[in-house]
């Protein structure tokens, strides 16, 4: 079993702070490195892959630093969300060019294996320049996996797949997770992670904003205040309903309507249409103000 | 030295519009050639001046720039340089690889075209040919290390790489003194400087003598190489934008 331990990781471009103060410690399943666009994943996986020396702190494979160590290389399967390939080869000799850079003692069988692990071997004699995004991703995976490795990185590999090739890929790593290697994987998208990912972590804005299992995450965001738009027949008269019920723990009332805040979700959602009834209150319009994944990050880190 | 990154670095050359730009470079050599045998009527006093001036002053170090900087270059710009990083080799035999591609291309590319290029503007015996595909050769080693390191420590290799190869090379190293001592161009024609010695009219003028130029040139050389090595080993990327 391998372990990714970082230790007070941070890295700064200049006078941006793109990873900041990060401790993780990455074990054997899956892992999925969670945040929006921007928060540092990339930078944070870059570090881990070797590609970027930290400006602080420390990351190791089995106590191993990682960063001016191209032995780590032997254990490491990376796939980059860069979609630049060698495009006039092959899938098979782009697979196979990796398998001898490798110096594995039978390149021809290691290839055969990894292309036969991602589904390509149809396609295995076209160009992979030729190739659609998601054939793309599994032949960057089939690099990645051709010296079996025992951690394996993906930026994004979700990223261009058609539900097919996705449900591919998430049984793929969970086999790959199964045989007790180290899988961890980066996507800015809840669903997509709590599928398979063991453990979450969470990166907002460069910070290790949260980690845990994905009932533990999904539960810190729906757990976190909602806001609510509400219009009605009398703004007013709901507002004071509300108020009264105790339900929520904000409202405001403006020209535009009501503005509500609710940090139990289940009993306010439960709670508003029987105190419209009750009223005799007709109900318009009841939008949920910021569920954008951004507003829940930014929960996360505010906490 | 790894055969799979030579393999893959010279498929990488040979291919794609690049190629077709450096079959261009002699190509143009050649034309030159004709007008100068057509202007010159086969004088070849004439053909020494076309060889240090065009070919060893403007032609050479654009092929030089062209290989040196393909050979890793677009490599590094798309990202794809990663599927060779990625890999338990030492970065220095990734460099040296690379390198030793570009510089056999570079010889046998610049040798083969001032050959054909003397043998067409017309030579006297052999002299000519001797002279300059010797000198051809050690500015071909020394352009294309320098090009070569640029293009892993700079994005924009090729443009810095073509300001130094046209104005330094080409223009200031054949009006300032000053700079003409430090100038691969002057090196390399130390040594057919010296073939030629004794033939005046042919005779090219260098600004160093032989020793100093070949010193000089074996420094640049390692200098740069080891330059590119180290830069290599700390390449910054990104894995995703």
């Amino acid at each position: 079993m391998s372990l990714i331990e970082l230790t007070g990781v941070s890295r700064w471009f200049g006078n941006v702070v793109a990873v900041n103060d990060v401790t993780m410690t990455i074990g054997a399943g899956v892992t999925g490195l969670l945040g929006p666009n921007g928060a540092g994943k990339s930078t944070l996986l870059s570090m881990m892959s070797g590609f970027l020396a930290p400006s602080a702190g420390t990351v190791t494979l089995d106590g191993v630093p990682v960063w001016l160590n191209t032995d780590v290389y032997r254990r490491i399967g990376l796939v980059p969300e860069t979609e630049a390939l060698y495009d006039s080869l092959t899938g098979w000799e782009f697979v196979l060019i990796n398998a001898q850079l490798h110096q594995l003692p039978d390149p021809a069988a290691a290839t055969r294996r990894a292309i036969a692990a991602v589904d390509m071997v149809d396609a295995q004699k076209r160009e992979v320049g030729k190739y659609s995004k998601g054939m793309k991703q599994r032949i960057k995976m089939a690099t990645a996996l051709v010296h079996e490795p025992e951690v394996l990185l993906l930026d994004e590999p979700f990223n261009g797949m058609d539900p097919r090739q996705r449900m591919h890929l998430l049984d793929l790593l969970q086999s790959l997770a199964a045989e007790g290697r180290t899988v961890l994987f980066s996507s800015h998208i809840l669903e997509e992670v709590e599928q398979i990912a063991g453990t979450i972590e969470v990166l907002v804005a460069g910070r290790h904003a949260a980690s845990g299992d994905f009932r533990k995450i999904r539960r810190l965001m729906t757990e976190r205040p909602h806001q609510y738009s509400i219009t009605s027949a009398d703004d007013r008269k709901l507002a004071a309903a509300i108020i009264a019920d105790g339900s929520a723990d904000a409202v405001s009332l403006s020209v535009k309507g009501l503005e509500v805040q609710a940090s139990d979700f289940g009993r306010f959602v439960q709670a508003l249409p029987r105190l419209a009834q009750a009223g005799h209150i007709q109900l318009f319009e009841v939008t949920p103000a910021d569920e954008s994944l951004e507003s829940v990050f930014a929960y996360l880190v505010s906490r | 030295m790894n055969v799979v990154v030579m393999r893959l670095t010279m498929r990488g050359l040979l291919g794609g519009k690049r190629a077709l730009l450096l079959l261009l470079l002699p190509a143009l050599l050649l034309l030159v050639a004709g007008l100068t045998r057509w202007g010159s009527s086969g004088n070849p006093d004439a053909t020494s001046a076309m060889a240090a001036n065009f070919a060893m002053g403007t032609l050479l170090p654009l092929m030089c720039l062209l290989i040196g900087t393909g050979a890793i270059g677009p490599e590094i710009e798309d990202g794809s340089i990663v599927y060779l990083l990625a890999k338990p080799l030492p970065r220095r035999t990734i460099a040296l690889s690379k390198l030793t591609v570009a510089i056999t291309a570079s010889l046998v590319l610049g040798t083969i075209s001032t050959v054909a290029a003397i043998l067409i503007a017309g030579d006297q015996g052999w002299w000519l040919t001797n002279a300059y595909v010797t000198s051809v050769a050690l500015a071909a080693i020394g352009y294309t290390a320098i090009f070569f390191m640029l293009a892993i420590v700079s994005r924009s290799a090729v443009i810095v790489g073509l300001i130094y190869a046209l104005l330094w090379e080409g223009v200031l190293g054949g009006y300032v003194p000053g700079i003409r001592v430090l100038s691969v161009r002057q090196w390399a024609l130390s040594a057919a400087e010296r073939v030629l010695d004794g033939q005046p009219s042919l005779m090219p003028h260098s600004e160093v003598s032989l020793t100093t130029g070949l010193i000089m040139l074996a420094i640049t050389t390692v200098v740069v190489t080891v330059l590119g090595v180290r830069k290599l080993k700390t390449l910054p990327m990104r894995v995703a934008e």
